[in-house]
């Protein structure tokens, strides 16, 4: 496989001017995550408008990969459903794992969206790097403002 | 009867890499293979992958029980590995070689018998910002344990260890500096003569952690003059699962065992159980005997490199890694004080590690990213995480070269409109 299905210009340009990377001060949601064998932490803030995402954010630091992943996650799940966000995690993590579940039709262009990521599925070593925003997000939504900290590991 | 292959003179006269490499079957299945990550865990040269296989085939039993000859055989043999890391070390008496699972355990068997017998509440353990979490947290369990104190000395500003600082935090207080031989993170080498001065100049012991030293350093404890001295075998060249502590013969003495079970005893009743003397009174149940008589090869294999042979051929590289590396624009060598050895930890501008790493797997090179279970360090230097390159004997200049081509290819890759 060739490097660059990993380094996408989308992934190097996200990694490197990452969207919607800023604190929220009054989130209604928030979580950190850890991935402790690279030291990456982020921290994904949500504001939820009734059962809609009004707004989503993130902070931290970490690879291109991770930060990409972030800023497109981010990107994505601004005006989407819970329902929505979950079923996209649900389809996301499917396709960079390669493991079973899909997301409904309806989320197609948004899927497409997080296309350029799947990369990763070659590099298992990696595909925490990936997910780890997405699992920050769904603890914060879980959790709601407490400010969990879910790990990787 | 004897398992142990003869040694070949891998180098003959001038240290050649290129010919140590066809020692090492990896390399021949891994064709291609830019091996830079000796730090983490050396490979296996095949004197020591068929010596294992060669125990197990012919002279294998349990150890200090059986009647039989092959039991006696394979005590011999275990034995004789303690012979043979005596000499490597230059201890002065066999019954100052325990074995053990690796440096970790070594550690964690001084902080769990000497620890609670000789220091109080309120006394001090001095540690550096150098160490590996093996040499930070067992010290940090003893201190929770019976309330001691640890304390920090730090680097200076070049990377390397604040001798006068060191020197400043030893007091009457001080049991035991533990401090690295060289660190695992950034190739800094520490004085460890002058460290033991000043504190056995105060009464206090000195580990050493001596992990990334003894594959490198021809090591002698008793010119060194410390009180314990650890590492493991893997990274010299031999089995997982085997290491070593060397502990003073009358410390030894003085400690109490810190695992009971098998082997380890004298009389056992239900009331009352009476130990062994040191080394066994420390190694509890079965030990890795093919560990320890593949780290015997290993160690023979090294003698047959010469030592002397291996630092020189690696503080050469060191030096060409430093002045190859250093010339690239965007990368900048962690700083490692005044020696530094084997080890070339760099931060490369605008790339994570673990994306640098990923590139460079990808031309072949592999090297560690990460926090080299050094987080303090990592932290203390401003870093979440570097991308380290570490030496070994079948290593040379074309390693480097490659290596310093696949960074400039990331840097390429990363370098956008």
């Amino acid at each position: 496989m060739d490097l660059r299905d990993l380094y996408q210009d989308i992934i190097l340009d996200h990694g490197q001017k990452p969207r919607n990377f800023r604190a929220q001060e009054h989130p209604s949601h928030f979580a950190h995550g850890h991935n402790p064998l690279c030291g990456d932490r982020i921290t994904v803030y949500v504001t939820l408008d009734n059962d809609r995402i009004g707004d989503v954010s993130f902070q931290g630091r970490g690879c291109a990969i991770s930060q990409a992943s972030a800023s497109l996650m981010t990107e994505t799940l601004k005006g989407k459903t819970l329902a929505e966000a979950q079923a996209l995690f649900k389809g996301f993590h499917a396709k960079v794992t390669g493991g079973a579940g899909a997301a409904p039709a309806t989320l197609d262009d948004e899927m497409e969206r997080l296309e350029p990521l799947t990369g990763v599925k070659a590099y298992p070593a990696r595909v925490k790097c990936a997910t780890l925003a997405w699992h920050a997000f769904e603890a914060a939504i879980k959790n709601g403002s407490i400010g969990a900290t879910v790990k990787t590991e | 009867m004897t398992v142990v292959t003869p040694l070949r003179a891998a180098a003959g006269d001038a240290f050649d890499p290129r010919r140590i490499r066809r020692d090492f079957p990896i390399f021949e299945r891994n064709p291609g293979l830019v091996f830079l990550d000796s730090g983490a865990s050396a490979q296996k040269p095949a004197a020591v992958i068929d010596g294992v296989a060669e125990f197990y085939r012919s002279d294998y039993a349990n150890v200090h029980r059986g009647v039989y000859r092959l039991s006696a055989r394979s005590t011999e043999l275990y034995e004789e590995a303690r012979d043979k890391v005596r000499r490597f070390l230059n201890a002065a008496d066999r019954r100052e070689i325990v074995f053990v699972r690796g440096a970790t355990e070594a550690i964690n068997l001084v902080a769990g018998s000497w620890g609670p017998a000789f220091v109080k509440p309120g006394d001090e353990i001095l540690v550096t910002e150098l160490e590996h979490h093996a040499n930070i947290v067992p010290w940090q369990l003893l201190r929770d344990r019976i309330g001691c104190k640890l304390v920090v000395a730090p680097i200076d500003a070049t990377g390397g260890l604040d001798l006068g600082k060191l020197a400043a935090l030893i007091g009457p207080r001080t049991k035991l500096v533990a401090v690295t031989h060289l660190a695992n993170a950034t190739g800094a080498l520490v004085p460890i003569e002058s460290v033991v001065r000043l504190a056995h100049a105060k009464g206090a012991k000195v580990l050493v952690d001596g992990c990334q030293a003894a594959p490198r350093l021809p090591v002698d404890v008793q010119a060194l003059g410390c009180d314990f001295y650890v590492f493991s075998g893997h990274k010299t060249y031999g089995p997982t699962g085997i290491g070593v502590l060397y502990g003073k013969k009358e410390l030894l003495d003085a400690m109490p065992p810190w695992q009971g079970g098998g082997d380890m005893i004298v009389e056992v009743t239900f009331e009352k159980t009476t130990f062994q003397e040191p080394p066994h009174r420390f190694e509890a149940g079965t030990p890795d005997i093919s560990g320890a008589v593949g780290l015997a090869i290993a160690l023979d294999y090294i003698e047959g490199l010469g030592r002397q042979a291996i630092l020189d051929h690696e503080v050469a590289l060191t030096g060409y890694g430093v002045d190859r590396l250093s010339a690239l624009p965007g990368v900048h060598l962690v700083g490692a004080g005044q020696q530094r050895l084997a080890i070339l930890s760099v931060d490369v501008d605008g790339i994570h590690p673990h994306d640098l790493a990923t590139i460079l797997d990808r031309h072949g090179v592999a090297v560690r990213a990460g926090h080299h279970c050094a987080q303090p360090l990592l932290d203390k230097l401003g870093l979440g995480a570097t991308t380290r390159a570490s030496l070994g004997v079948y290593n040379d200049e074309r390693d480097i070269d490659a290596l310093a081509e696949a960074i400039q290819a990331a840097q390429a890759m990363f370098k956008r409109s």
